[in-house]
């Protein structure tokens, strides 16, 4: 049971990166960007290959040490750049345009993105080079907790913790909540509206890069179809805890993990993705606006 | 009422006489056959998102409950035993309960909540077709469903042309059941399209307030686009699978499928039926019958590496994405919209 619980929040953890950058862009310009898992995915593939061409799988200790280090900076300005293209050259264009407009180029956006992974990976599953010792940590027994859990929630809780000091204590954070309350109010007072907007979509970019690091590290095998189930999952988790949320998101992700890991145990892993797309669906219909969220009237 | 569109019906007619001419060649006849069946489908999906612009997301799973139902009422397997005529009328029956069912508590949600939620919704259809093995059979599907029988003296006055009488035997059957089948099926809501239930649709989807306040009853509205749209994707999923004698495995309901439908009526128009009749066989037509016989072509040339990016079929997500970006950008209700 604890095991199961250990698993779910490291696995949770990571969903919670995810979910940070859908709920940060929703949070600013309404947008379901549907793409984001597959630009997780993109940092993936990048991973892989720099992983190969520094050939950290034979290298010492030390020097993997340091080139996680590498790998996790690449994958965050990799997957930044690739989502502030995203909205420079597909969304910024209809930000005028009615809702579902958006929502549809973001769903071309995720299949061209995944036809490209598809180049880069190849159609089957891909291993990912075991960097990370599978060793037990010394323990009383009753749980097994391995360095990868350790290595996970080692880089998801500082992550997390950055960002919402980030969001709230420094300048752009305050410009960034201004202009998810009121972009026209935030634009008359003088906040250059459309960086906020771009590098809101950087920083998400950013977050889903770090994710697809650990996620490699911690699951071994990537391929070019893994974004679109963990995006809808981590997308579960946006919803869940409140939708343009931050620690909302941060919750949704723990427990979209913990139900996938106790799921798993109890229920059958072949249930427990039909699960948490079922709580997505009880979840939109019955509370919309998830756990940690207040209600927003809709505007007519 | 609008004069009805001789000029259109003309045209289509052209374009199977056509087709007719192609499908000499068996494959090309067979793949014609399925473009009519995803026509139906287009057109019911059209009905939700092009008439009562509800953007849903899971009209594949609407189509394989379809497939589905039709497979556990006529397998061998089971002791149903239904025929052709039944089952096509229950599987229609039990895409519109399972759509208005999903649809009723999605009403009040808005645009792009009820598309995850349809998203949603789709997963959970194919990982329960997946998982119930009992009922289902699993990723091995359900095979073989018979081949619906002719009456008599149709069977008698068909070998009299010199056509078989056999579905199994003769693919040109199937052809001719499932292009009716369209036709009607276009006539039909073409009709209601233009009918007073079509206006209080566009009325809803234009501005619902609006229409509320006029007197519509826009739950009423919204679900009686879904038990049509749902309904249509059924009965094509009834006819699929008659047409390919097995419902194909869960996968074959999954996103892609709901996204390239999505992608091929935006392409052909919102709201109209030509509309999605066109892009149907625009979009599947290439994605196909083109994509296909371009592969077989760049094989032909003989180049010594066998790089994915030289299979021209690995390029149809990008091509299929890169269409419903610019769509947006440029042509927002497609090529043929509707009103």
């Amino acid at each position: 049971m604890l095991e199961h619980i250990l698993i779910g929040l490291a696995n949770g953890s990571l969903f919670a990166l995810i979910a940070l950058g859908y709920t940060m862009v929703y949070g600013i310009v309404e947008l379901i960007n549907f793409a984001h898992g597959d630009v997780f995915m993109l940092g993936s593939a990048l991973a892989l290959t720099l992983v190969a061409a520094m050939g950290l799988e034979n290298a010492a200790t030390m020097a993997v040490g340091g080139g996680l280090l590498v790998l996790l900076a690449a994958a965050a300005a990799f997957c930044a750049a690739v989502n502030l293209l995203l909205y420079l050259v597909v969304y910024r264009p209809l930000r005028a345009a009615p809702r579902l407009a958006p929502l549809v180029s973001a769903i071309g956006a995720s299949f061209v993105l995944m036809n490209l992974g598809l180049f880069w990976l190849g159609p089957a599953d891909v291993s990912f080079p075991d960097l990370i010792p599978r060793t037990s940590l010394p323990g009383n027994g009753a749980a097994q907790f391995t360095l990868k859990d350790i290595l996970v929630v080692s880089i998801a809780a500082p992550t997390m913790l950055a960002l919402t000091a980030l969001v709230k204590w420094t300048r752009f954070g305050k410009a960034m909540r201004a202009t998810a309350q009121d972009p026209l109010a935030a634009q008359l007072v003088g906040i250059p509206v459309e960086r906020v907007i771009a590098v809101t979509f950087a920083l998400g970019g950013g977050l889903a890069g770090i994710a697809s690091v650990t996620y490699s590290l911690y699951i071994n095998t990537i391929s070019y179809q893994m974004g679109f189930q963990n995006g809808l999952y981590a997308f579960t988790a946006a919803v869940l805890g409140g939708i343009g949320n931050l620690s909302g998101a941060m919750l949704g992700g723990l427990v979209i993990g913990l139900v996938r890991s106790l799921g798993s145990a109890y229920l059958g892993e072949r249930w427990t993705s039909a699960a948490v797309f079922a709580i997505l669906i009880l979840v939109l219909v019955f509370r919309p606006q998830g756990l940690l969220g207040s209600r927003v009237r809709e505007k007519v | 009422m609008k004069p009805f569109p001789w000029s259109t019906v003309a045209a289509a007619l052209a374009v199977f006489v056509y087709g007719w001419i192609l499908y000499r060649d068996p494959a090309v006849g067979s793949q014609m056959t399925n473009l009519f069946i995803f026509a139906i489908l287009a057109i019911g999906l059209n009905v939700i998102v092009g008439s009562a612009g509800m953007f849903h997301l899971g009209i594949a799973a609407l189509f394989g409950i379809g497939a589905y139902t039709t497979g556990i009422l006529t397998v061998p397997a089971n002791p149903f035993g239904c025929g052709f005529w039944f089952s096509l009328a229950a599987s229609t029956l039990a895409a519109t309960l399972a759509g208005t069912m999903i649809g009723a508590p999605l009403l009040r949600l808005r645009g792009d909540y009820f598309a995850l939620v349809t998203l949603a919704f789709g997963e959970v259809v194919r990982f329960s077709l997946r998982n119930l093995e009992e009922i289902t059979g699993g990723t091995r599907a359900l095979n073989p469903i018979p081949p619906p029988a002719l009456p008599g003296w149709l069977a008698h006055a068909l070998g009299w042309i010199g056509i078989g009488s056999e579905f199994a035997l003769e693919y040109r059957l199937f052809y001719w059941l499932d292009l009716g089948m369209l036709l009607a099926v276009a006539a039909v809501v073409w009709r209601i399209d233009d009918s007073w239930l079509g206006r209080r649709w566009r009325a809803v989807r234009d501005d619902e307030l609006a229409a509320a306040c006029l007197g519509i009853n826009v739950a009423r509205a919204k679900l009686s686009a879904l038990a049509l749209g749902s309904g249509l994707a059924g009965m094509a999923g009834s006819l699929y699978a008659f047409k390919i004698t097995s419902t194909a495995s869960p996968d074959a309901y999954d996103f892609n499928r709901s996204a390239i439908m999505l992608c091929a009526i935006l392409v052909g128009g919102l709201g109209s039926v030509r509309g999605a009749v066109a892009g149907t066989f625009l979009v599947l037509g290439f994605d196909n019958l083109v994509a296909p016989w371009l592969d077989h072509y760049v094989q032909s040339w003989q180049l010594a590496d066998d790089s994915p990016l030289l299979v021209f079929s690995n390029w149809r997500m990008l091509i299929f994405g890169a269409l419903l970006i610019a769509l947006m950008r440029f042509r927002p209700r497609g090529m043929l919209p509707g009103r």
